[in-house]
């Protein structure tokens, strides 16, 4: 039987995780020699050593840098820097503000249409009594979550460009279609998100139990009224788990957009990526800074909405 | 309990290896701090060494070049890296060929001190100011230093022109009957789904060009960029222009059959695209002429700071810039070159000819301009 539906934490929200890892857990106390039990204890705490080094270096690090550099201004006439809030006021005004939002909206939307899309889809496998349909769906949902990236937005402009292929058979810019825009966004966006949700969601739907379901049968109970009343409320802490997952996958992408549509739809990571790495920009290192800082706190309220819900996740589908 | 002792070793083990990954990877320390100092380091010209002999002697000793982002398909530097390389016993490491210019500059600025340092800077103008403002750039005076015009070179020799060119209308004549020539012609219905940019303004060098270039067609000036964007606006309105970034690609694909670029790319990829069936004409429009240069600059804390310097000297003698000339870029001492005979006369007329004097602007004027646009640019095309 599959386990509790694991849900990948976005790296994200380990970041908070870091400033509590420097003091490893002590050892319990040892008077005399100890039992196997305490030895086994004591010995074992050096084991994560190891595991917090490495969040303190990779997460703890990196995030200390970004906040002190997001609140840090350098005057280039001196050279030295000051503490400053212009950076983050500066990355929630004009431009960066409607970055933020435009990213924010893409990723609820993108989010909610690829749970829902990709539950049903996983609920048709798992409910079909053709035992080959699985293994293609599953196989098929893994490379397919994978392919995203410059060459997914070039595999899409070739085909629902406007010289693209399905454009020209079905004459789609007769009816107003652009892929250039922010449903032209969505669509290459649910190409590998919705795979992604199959694959994370297929476990939650295993756990749903055939007896659960003629329980509700033999109480008279209908096929809508046993969705209503069973099958969704256990499945909800997994399927808003996966949204939350969904969000930010959608919210950290960026080289799809990056090659299709560029700054012309306002998204947070095209901004940082132009900020840290361009031709155009000098200096503003420290600008990207306090964008990735506004991008951690959306992270972790969203995280905190499925905090609550994975603890009762466990409840049902162990 | 047998389990204890190796999970123990293990452990041990573990922490010493990430030990040793993170040193590793924290490795600023100086490797090569001996160059800073040496004689080459201070040299501001061949004759501080004692001529070009002396200085293709200590180069070769030295035997490498660091450079960094120069794409073998930018201005022919595929050309220029081969023939320095053949011609002197100096092994080129161009790291990271399709990077930007903030990367360069990282490159040289996070590393001072180690062998793997960038030597010489190939840099847009603000990118080449911020070098010197950080203090990175070591006073070099090639041997042609006195031909290329004052405009051109820094007074104190920290950094030069050193190819440049125009803002240009790439047109593929197959897809588009009547190629456009002025950034007026783009407007045309007949245009429609057909005009693209070689990236996005607030990236990209040469996107960011034909923004300030389409500003200067429509009554804006290099101290006010808004028009350009009003520009793009319309263009976007009336559905000619098209968001994807435009590559060889695209182009041949027919998704961009219009594509504003520096002159010398677009006809470089004339030449790439002609084996592939595509005719790529390229205009000079004439309402936005709009012209920009790269510099070349020796980096103060180059680990090979001979090679670097004979590196600049190659690039500025007439070898070097004759072969700017065939990558259809024009070069810093090409008027001097065209007086003394020495310009490769075939290349000079491969490049179009352009009537009236291109506006240059300023360093406050080109960062006015990048605000506007950076701010702007979403809003102008969404």
């Amino acid at each position: 039987m599959p386990d509790k539906t694991a849900l990948p934490v976005p790296a994200a929200g380990s970041v908070p995780a870091a400033g509590t890892a420097a003091p490893a857990p002590p050892a319990p106390p040892v008077r005399d020699g100890g039992g196997p039990r305490r030895r086994t204890r004591r010995h074992r705490w050096p084991v994560v050593v190891p595991f917090f080094v490495f969040l303190a270096v990779c997460f703890g690090l990196p995030a200390g840098t970004m906040v002190y550099g997001a609140f840090t201004v350098l005057d280039p006439a001196s050279g030295t820097s000051e503490l400053s809030t212009e950076n983050v006021s500066g990355s929630l005004s004009g431009a960066y503000a409607t970055g933020l939002t435009g990213s924010v909206e893409l990723s609820a939307v993108t989010a909610l249409l690829a749970t829902v899309i990709g539950a049903l889809i996983a609920q048709a496998v798992v409910s079909s009594p053709r035992a080959g349909l699985r293994g293609i769906v599953v196989s098929a949902s893994g490379v397919l979550a994978n392919f995203s990236g410059a060459p997914l937005a070039f595999a899409f402009i070739a085909t629902l460009g406007t010289t693209g292929t399905v454009t020209q058979l079905f004459h789609l810019d007769r009816t107003g279609f652009s892929l250039y825009s922010f449903t032209g966004l969505v669509l290459a966006y649910l190409y590998f998100m919705i795979p992604l949700m199959v694959v994370i969601v297929l476990p939650a739907l295993d756990g749903l139990r055939a007896q659960w379901q003629e329980a509700a049968a033999s109480c008279g109970a209908t096929r809508s009224q046993y969705w209503r009343h069973v099958g969704i409320p256990v499945l909800t802490p997994s399927l808003v788990g996966g949204a939350v997952l969904m969000f930010g996958t959608a919210f950290a992408s960026h080289a799809t957009a990056a090659v299709m549509v560029g700054s012309s739809q306002p998204l947070i990571t095209i901004q940082i990526a132009n900020a840290l790495n361009g031709n155009v920009l000098v200096g503003q290192e420290n600008l990207a800074l306090a964008m990735s800082l506004n991008m951690v706190v959306i992270a972790l309220l969203v995280m905190a909405v499925q905090i609550p819900l994975q603890r009762r996740s466990t409840r049902w589908l162990g | 309990m047998k389990a204890h002792r190796p999970r123990r070793v293990l452990t041990a083990a573990a922490l010493a290896g990430l030990t040793v990954v993170v040193a590793a990877g924290c490795g600023s320390a100086p490797d090569d701090a001996g160059a800073k100092d040496s004689k080459a380091a201070k040299a501001e010209s061949a004759a501080d060494l004692g001529g070009m002999d002396k200085l293709v002697e200590a180069a070769e000793k030295e035997g490498k070049l660091n450079v960094y982002a120069l794409a073998p398909d930018w201005a022919n530097y595929g050309e220029m890296i081969a023939a320095f390389e053949k011609k002197y016993a100096i092994e080129v490491n161009n790291e990271d060929p399709g990077g930007s210019s903030q990367g360069a500059l990282n490159a040289a600025a996070k590393r001072k001190g180690q062998s793997r340092a960038v030597d010489a800077l190939d840099l847009g103008t603000s990118y080449m100011q911020e070098a010197k403002k950080q203090d990175l750039l070591a006073p070099y005076k090639v041997q042609g230093w006195d031909d290329i015009p004052d405009a051109q070179k820094q007074p104190d020799a920290s950094f030069m022109n050193n190819y440049g060119g125009f803002i240009s209308i790439g047109c593929d004549a197959k897809a588009v009957k009547n190629c456009p020539e002025t950034f007026k012609d783009l407007l045309k219905p007949e245009y429609r789904n057909k005009v693209a940019l070689n990236g996005d303004p607030t990236e990209s060098g040469s996107a960011l060009a034909a923004v300030i270039a389409a500003s200067l067609a429509n009554g804006g000036s290099l101290d006010d960029a808004q028009p350009g964007l009003d520009f793009f606006q319309e263009l976007k309105k009336k559905g000619n222009f098209v968001p994807a970034k435009s590559t060889l690609a695209t182009i041949q694909q027919g998704e961009t059959p219009i594509s504003i670029d520096w002159d010398y790319l677009n006809l470089g990829y004339g030449v790439k695209l002609k084996p592939k069936g595509v005719d790529w004409q390229v205009a000079v429009p004439s309402d936005g002429l709009y012209s920009r240069y790269y510099n070349q600059g020796v980096n103060k804390y180059a680990p090979h700071p001979a090679a670097a310097r004979l590196w600049l000297e190659f690039i500025y003698s007439p070898e070097g810039q004759n072969i700017w000339l065939k990558g259809f870029s024009r070069p810093a001492l090409l008027d001097t070159m065209k007086k003394d005979g020495t310009a490769d006369k075939a290349a000079v007329a491969q490049i179009p000819e352009v009537d009236g004097v291109p506006e240059e602007p300023t360093a406050e004027q080109e960062a006015k301009a990048k605000e506007t646009v950076v701010q702007g640019w979403g809003k102008a095309v969404s």
